[in-house]
């Protein structure tokens, strides 16, 4: 087992507030591991405790083998980037400057700056001062320096939020390419459609409690939720229906034109089949549980933590 | 130790960009030249008086001016990143709390020496000259050390401030701080020091007073500058009760130097315990 990050039986405790309540998660090398919850779930609060800006009440937290602290050696803390939420940077630098300093802080060599720049999209806005700038920009300016230093370990507490669809598609492809350089990177989000399919894992956090965690496929499995077929055509009667429902699936009509099957994956294919038969079907649509509909079920179902907390892949 | 100065770099680059650095550094100057030229006033004439009387005074106003602009150039200093969000940033970085404290301090610091010396500096050589008394050396000494004292006496207070700008959590806090501050020292802790003095009908006085001017660094300030000539030693009732080989001009300025390492001393205790 190659763990870069491990929570260990994890409580922590603000006051009365329980943060934190039992967590045990570990993080692969070379993972992608989505932290997914509502706010207030623990996703920044596992963060910090990773970044040693707090201490578990309880529990043992190790990033590369080392329980972290702000007194952690130089070189340990050199390999972790962090982008956090809703960052902000010094108003009266300009973009190249506050780069800049953080390079110097980190260590890393001054070109690297000018190709994160490039690499992000600002080495245009680079002169200008950040006070200037869109909360956008200022988001790709905050992975810029997370990525300085080439961090083994990348942390990304709501990435996304402030980015435009564009400039989303690009972060995701930074994403991909990091995976390729085989970077460990632990993203947090409340939005859940986009993150889908540049994931490998997700946990799943509620209250504090880890809810579920697993790749996707596994959770979706585990969660046993329902396909949806939904169809369009033009057909004299509905009879056929009939042998749908037979298969296993339930039929809800839309519209005129449009039914949605609903019903177990283990049944698509049979469906399927009996479906490409009807006359006048026009277009099928396979509608695999989003990860929205996961999320909801299992904060619904806080029992499936028990047979679910610890998934180490 | 490559860390903190560049902190320190980036915090003494942010003096020279705002403006603080000019700013500070005109403000002792045309505050020399101007007590300077008209110093003389009430004997009824105007013109450049003796650097020696120059001094005295000068350090009379510094112990208002250098305490106010040390604590305006830090009362922020770490709460002001905190409000602005880069403190959780920076601390994720490969830089212990301790060290991003004292690299704001050193850069506060630089930022405040750079601007005595060539506020004061500047306007003592032109004094000097106009003045013909280019030759004495002694009284280039005096005018040296006034110029040390001064920077040893902001730095305290930039200590102090980074002690404040910790303990607090918002900006407007601290700056009600640092006000209270530079009153306490300033100008309450010397009239409760005159009444007890007063209400004791000058039996009390003695060593004991002069032991308890040590715990206000604008008198130790004021004692290292005065202690140095003897004419006005005379005059000043403050400095003729501290005698004695503690209340030399250097040891002063090592009583300063204490001054300016206790509070930094607890800011740096206090800001490690506040992060984790």
């Amino acid at each position: 087992m190659n763990a870069i990050v491990e929570f260990i039986d994890v409580n922590k405790r603000f006051g009365k507030v329980q943060a934190l309540e039992q967590l045990t998660l570990s993080v692969q090398a070379g993972e992608i591991v989505g932290l997914l919850g509502h706010n207030g779930a623990g996703k920044t609060t596992s963060m910090k405790l990773i970044l040693g800006l707090l201490r578990p009440t309880r529990g043992e937290v190790r990033v590369m083998g080392k329980a972290p602290s702000l007194q952690s050696s130089h070189e340990h803390r050199r390999r972790i980037g962090f982008l956090p939420e809703n960052v902000s940077f010094y108003q009266q630098l300009s973009g190249r400057e506050v780069l800049r300093y953080f390079a110097r802080l980190k260590g890393a060599a001054l070109p690297e700056v000018e190709r994160l720049l490039e690499r992000v999209g600002l080495a245009a806005a680079a002169d200008r001062r950040v006070r200037t700038w869109s909360k956008g920009m200022r988001q790709r300016l905050g992975l810029a320096q997370a990525l300085l230093a080439e961090p083994r370990l990348l942390m990304l507490d709501e990435p996304t939020a402030g980015l435009d669809p564009a400039a989303t598609r690009e972060f995701y492809d930074t994403l991909d390419e990091l995976r390729g350089r085989g970077t460990t990177v632990l993203l947090s989000s409340h939005v859940l459609p986009g993150i889908e399919g540049h994931i490998d894992r997700a946990a799943i956090l509620g209250q504090g409690r880890l809810l579920a965690a697993g790749s996707l496929d596994a959770l979706r499995a585990q969660a046993a939720l329902p396909l949806t077929i939904r169809v369009r055509g033009r057909w004299a009667s509905q009879d056929w229906t009939h042998g749908i429902s037979a298969a296993g699936m339930s039929v809800r009509p839309v519209n005129g034109r449009q039914l949605e099957f609903t019903g177990p994956e283990s049944s698509k294919l049979a469906v399927l089949r009996l479906l490409l038969d009807v006359p006048g079907l026009e277009d099928v649509d396979v509608m695999p549980p989003s990860l929205d509909a996961l999320y909801a079920h299992f904060n619904r179902a806080p029992t499936h933590r028990e047979n679910s907390s610890c998934t180490p892949s | 130790m490559h860390t903190i100065l560049i902190v320190a770099a980036k915090e003494f680059r942010d003096g020279l960009r705002n403006r603080w650095v000019l700013a500070i550094t005109l403000v002792f100057a045309l505050l020399a030249v101007g007590l300077s030229y008209f110093g003389a006033a009430a004997s009824g004439s105007v013109g450049f008086t003796s650097l020696a009387t120059t001094i005295v005074s000068l350090a009379s106003l510094a112990i208002f001016l250098i305490p106010l602009i040390a604590l305006l150039l830090s009362y922020d200093s770490i709460v002001g990143e905190e409000e602005q969000g880069t403190l959780l940033l920076l601390l994720t970085y490969p830089l212990t709390p301790a060290q991003l404290l004292i690299g704001k301090f050193t850069g506060h610091a630089a930022i405040l020496a750079v601007s005595t010396l060539l506020g004061f500096g500047g306007a003592g050589l032109l004094i000097g000259v106009l003045s013909d008394q280019v030759a004495s050396f002694e009284l280039w000494h005096a005018f040296g050390f006034f110029i040390l004292s001064a920077t040893l006496l902001g730095w305290c207070f930039i200590a102090i401030a980074q002690l404040l700008s910790v303990l607090v959590g918002e900006k407007s806090r601290a700056a009600g701080l640092a006000l209270i501050c530079w009153f306490w020292f300033v100008l309450v802790f010397d009239l409760l020091l005159l009444g007890v003095l007063v209400m004791g009908e000058g039996r009390s006085g003695g060593q004991w007073l002069a032991w308890l001017l040590l715990l206000n660094p604008t008198d130790v300030f004021r004692l290292a500058n005065l202690a140095g000539f003897e004419a006005v030693r005379e005059y000043t009732g403050l400095a003729a009760i501290a005698t004695g080989p503690l209340f030399r001009p250097y040891m002063l300025a090592a009583i300063l130097a204490l001054w300016v390492c206790m509070p930094l001393g607890l800011a740096v205790w206090r800001f490690r315990r506040r992060v984790v």
